[in-house]
């Protein structure tokens, strides 16, 4: 049958299809749909995970079991799951296991632009590089196999512009019996050093294996052309290739990124005056080719920064000549900003006004550093702001303790915030932690989390309580506000801060857009009380503007919040709600 | 056929995601390979949003870059001016002309450049504006806008009109049926 799918869907099609029994996720752009969509399919579970460490751990015991399994995670996820990721090398598996892993060069929802294709070096896993849909359904399956027959968990790599782009699939009949019975094998799965001093040869071994595989695997082929040079590439930097050349040049199409063939890539190279290396991000095969003894043309030409596109290409090959329309008029940039109604931005208004130090996090909230609240003062990865904090207040004392919050999601926070709140009331630095819960994960289009009490699948699952979590840690002063109260939120914030211990405030109200939330009636500025002060507008409500000298408030984004009402001192917003 | 190159582009929330859904679909049905590229996450907040699609016998690259956009379908005025250099010389601009300010506009940093629509036009874009909002209000609900646009952009289409309209059908929940296919003709009317 043939399917319209986005790479990410074809993935969970193809793991579905490939017999994977469990899957267990952390979402994060551009990965999460392959999650979402496997959770469709009913016979299989699937599950969100509170971070990627033990969303990888969970797929690893399923493996164990042996079941097919895996876990999928946005590049910098991998960073949390690279602890049992390195290890895993060692046991292999039981049941095949894949680990997806999404890389955003071009940042379009990320803090960084890491190149994923660095820890399957680094920890000697397998790598397979898709670059359309077609690709990453076929790809997902044979990972299962290369990792059963070479003993090894297989690392599918995707990256936006595959993850997120549309194109025609036809899938195949789902594999059958793929369980395997669970044997007990300490040498194999207890690493302890005696058994992982005889694993690291294997490991050696299966590297070697896998490279010959490289070489004769239709996972990478030759598409000869009639050019004199000849471009080696891969994922979807092959496709912006083709957009280009067509079938004019000789093109190495490379779908397994580690290890990478030797003599392959040799023989391509032989008969060719030039070789081009067209990768994003890292030199990752430029490198090889130049270890191997490949003369290339990689990263000179080709930026190391950034997405690629057929333009960027074209342009390095002298060949960017299209016709553009040029205005004159500088547009006003339009950048991502919090909803209409958002509860975090009572919260950061307050923050703001009282120019009050806080440390962000990963989530919609970062959009909080955005004017004209520009409430942030720090954001780094996820759970940093709580560890953070700490040091902050640990480094600068009454100084900072007195004038500093950290700021995280409920999401965020079950992620790895709680460990750096441990650290917090272990050590007792007078920090002040806020967590803004708008009970689900917003940002990555609203997942449940272990706080909300819903599964993947919608179902009434176990739910953390936030309050109970933080005074079981050892924090004695944990409050609750609701954030479209601004005054007590700045009372109690004033409060927790003048604190001499650890405190939590939880900032409590769900995201405007989750179904539940029903929307009030829009309000209405009334040009008679309204003095033209802007105060309204300093609150960056995106349903507030400035017409004809007065607020007015769009009726189609207001969601009756009443937050604005609290800020106007001469009352011209104005509710119609009884 | 060479490909044809159909852009996207809104506001985060004005509903694009369907309208790409939608074409993708039909041009599935007529054998086309098809490429429709979206970019999740961060942008849906309220940011400028855009969608590729892609049309032809063989397409390699996902995007659409400068000088390439055989179409480009705006859910705001703004937007359409942002993604002109996209265009295909000969090209056309369907936009909605509907103002929806950005955050430099409403904080007072910057002025919404209100003529834009009249500067692609002094440059030689064909300019198609549609008040797609007023027409979506007047089928039932200002959130068919987006497939008042698409009826817009069937105008241009050789395509049977009841193909469009079976796409709809196949791409709407059961109960908007009848006010989506309403939005598609008075899109494809006026």
């Amino acid at each position: 049958m043939k399917e319209l799918l986005i790479g990410n869907a074809a993935v969970a099609r193809g793991l579905y299809d490939a017999g994977c029994a469990v899957i267990s996720s952390y979402p994060g752009t551009p990965s999460t749909e392959i999650t979402e969509c496997f959770a469709k399919f009913e016979d299989a579970y699937c599950e969100w995970a509170p971070n990627e460490k033990v969303a990888t751990e969970t797929a690893f015991g399923a493996s164990l079991r042996g079941k097919r399994s895996a876990c999928c995670m946005k590049h910098v996820g991998l960073n949390v799951a690279a602890d049992p990721l390195f290890t895993m090398s060692y046991t292999g598996v039981n049941g095949g296991m894949v680990i997806c892993v999404a890389d955003d060069p071009g940042m379009h929802s990320s803090q960084n632009e890491q190149d994923s294709r660095h820890y399957a070096i680094a920890s000697k896993i397998p790598m397979l590089e898709p670059s359309n849909s077609q690709e990453s359904y076929d790809f997902a399956r044979l990972a299962f196999e290369i990792s059963e027959q070479f003993d090894t968990p297989v690392l599918l790599k995707m990256c936006t512009r595959v993850a997120h782009s549309q194109s025609i699939v036809e899938t195949r009949e789902k594999a059958t019996d793929t369980e395997k019975p669970y044997e007990k094998n300490p040498q194999k799965y207890i690493m302890a050093p005696a058994n992982a001093i005889r694993r690291h040869p294997f490991v050696e071994d299966r590297t070697k294996a896998l490279a010959d595989y490289a070489e004769t695997s239709e996972l990478n082929r030759v598409e000869k052309g009639s050019k004199d040079f000849g471009i080696i590439t891969s994922s979807t930097s092959y496709q912006y290739v083709k957009e280009i050349f067509g079938d004019d040049v000789s093109v190495l199409k490379l779908g397994m990124v580690n290890p990478l063939p030797t003599k392959l890539i040799r023989d391509f190279a032989k008969e060719l005056k030039t070789v081009y290396v067209v990768e994003e991000l890292d030199p990752i095969i430029e490198t090889h080719c130049r270890n191997i003894g490949v003369d290339v043309i990689g990263k000179e030409k080709f930026s190391i920064t950034g997405e690629f596109s057929q333009k960027t290409i074209a342009k390095a090959f002298g060949l960017d000549d299209k016709y553009s329309v040029k205005l004159e008029e500088n547009i006003p940039v339009r950048p991502p900003m919090m909803c209409a109604g958002c509860p975090h931005r009572g919260m950061f208004y307050v923050l703001s006004k009282n120019k009050i130090t806080v440390l962000g996090d990963i989530g919609c909230y970062t959009l909080g550093s955005a004017a004209p609240l520009n409430a942030l003062d720090m954001t780094l990865c996820m759970g940093a702001s709580v560890s953070g904090i700490h040091g902050f207040n640990v480094a600068g004392g009454e100084e900072t303790e007195k004038n500093t919050v950290c700021v995280i999601g409920d999401s965020t926070f079950m992620h790895s915030g709680v460990t750096g709140l441990i650290n917090i009331a272990y050590n007792q630095s007078n920090s002040t932690v806020i967590i803004l819960d708008n009970s689900i994960t917003g940002m990555t289009g609203h997942q449940q989390n272990p706080t909300t009490g819903y599964s993947i699948k919608g179902d009434p699952a176990g739910k953390v309580s936030l309050e109970k979590l933080c005074e079981s840690i050892g924090i004695n002063s944990v409050r609750v506000v609701d954030p479209y109260n601004l005054e007590e939120c700045e009372r109690v914030v004033k409060e927790e801060i003048a604190k001499d211990e650890p405190s939590v405030i939880i900032s409590r109200r769900p995201c405007v857009l989750l179904k539940y939330v029903k929307p009030k009636k829009p309000l209405k500025v009334n040009p008679e009380k309204c003095r033209s002060c802007k105060r309204c507008m300093k609150f960056g409500c995106p349903a507030i503007s400035f017409r004809d000298k007065h607020a007015v408030v769009d009726p189609t984004l207001c969601i009756g919040c009443g937050v604005c009402a609290q800020l106007c001192p001469f009352d011209a917003f104005e509710s119609e709600e009884q | 056929m060479e490909t044809k190159n159909v852009m996207i582009v809104g506001v985060g929330g004005q509903g694009s995601l369907l309208a790409s859904k939608l074409l993708g679909r039909l041009l599935v049905d007529e054998g086309y390979d098809v490429k429709v590229s979206e970019v999740h996450g961060m942008s849906q907040r309220g940011g400028s949003v855009v969608t590729y699609v892609r049309f032809g016998d063989k397409v390699y690259s996902p995007v659409i870059e400068d000088g390439e956009a055989d179409f480009i379908i705006s859910f705001e005025k703004l937007e359409a001016a942002r993604y002109v250099d996209k265009l295909k010389k000969g090209g056309t601009v369907i936009v909605n002309t509907q103002q929806i300010d950005p955050m430099p506009v409403i904080i007072g940093a910057a002025d919404y450049p209100e003529d834009v629509l009249e500067q692609m036009e002094q440059k030689g874009v064909h300019v198609d504006a549609i008040d797609a909002l007023s027409l979506a209000v007047e089928a039932g609900s200002s959130k068919a806008c987006n497939i008042v646009l698409m009826g817009r952009l069937a105008k241009y289409f050789e395509m049977d009109k009841d193909k469009w309209e079976a796409a709809i059908r196949n791409s709407v929940k059961p109960q908007f049926i009848e006010m989506n296919i309403k939005a598609f003709e008075l899109g494809y009317k006026n």
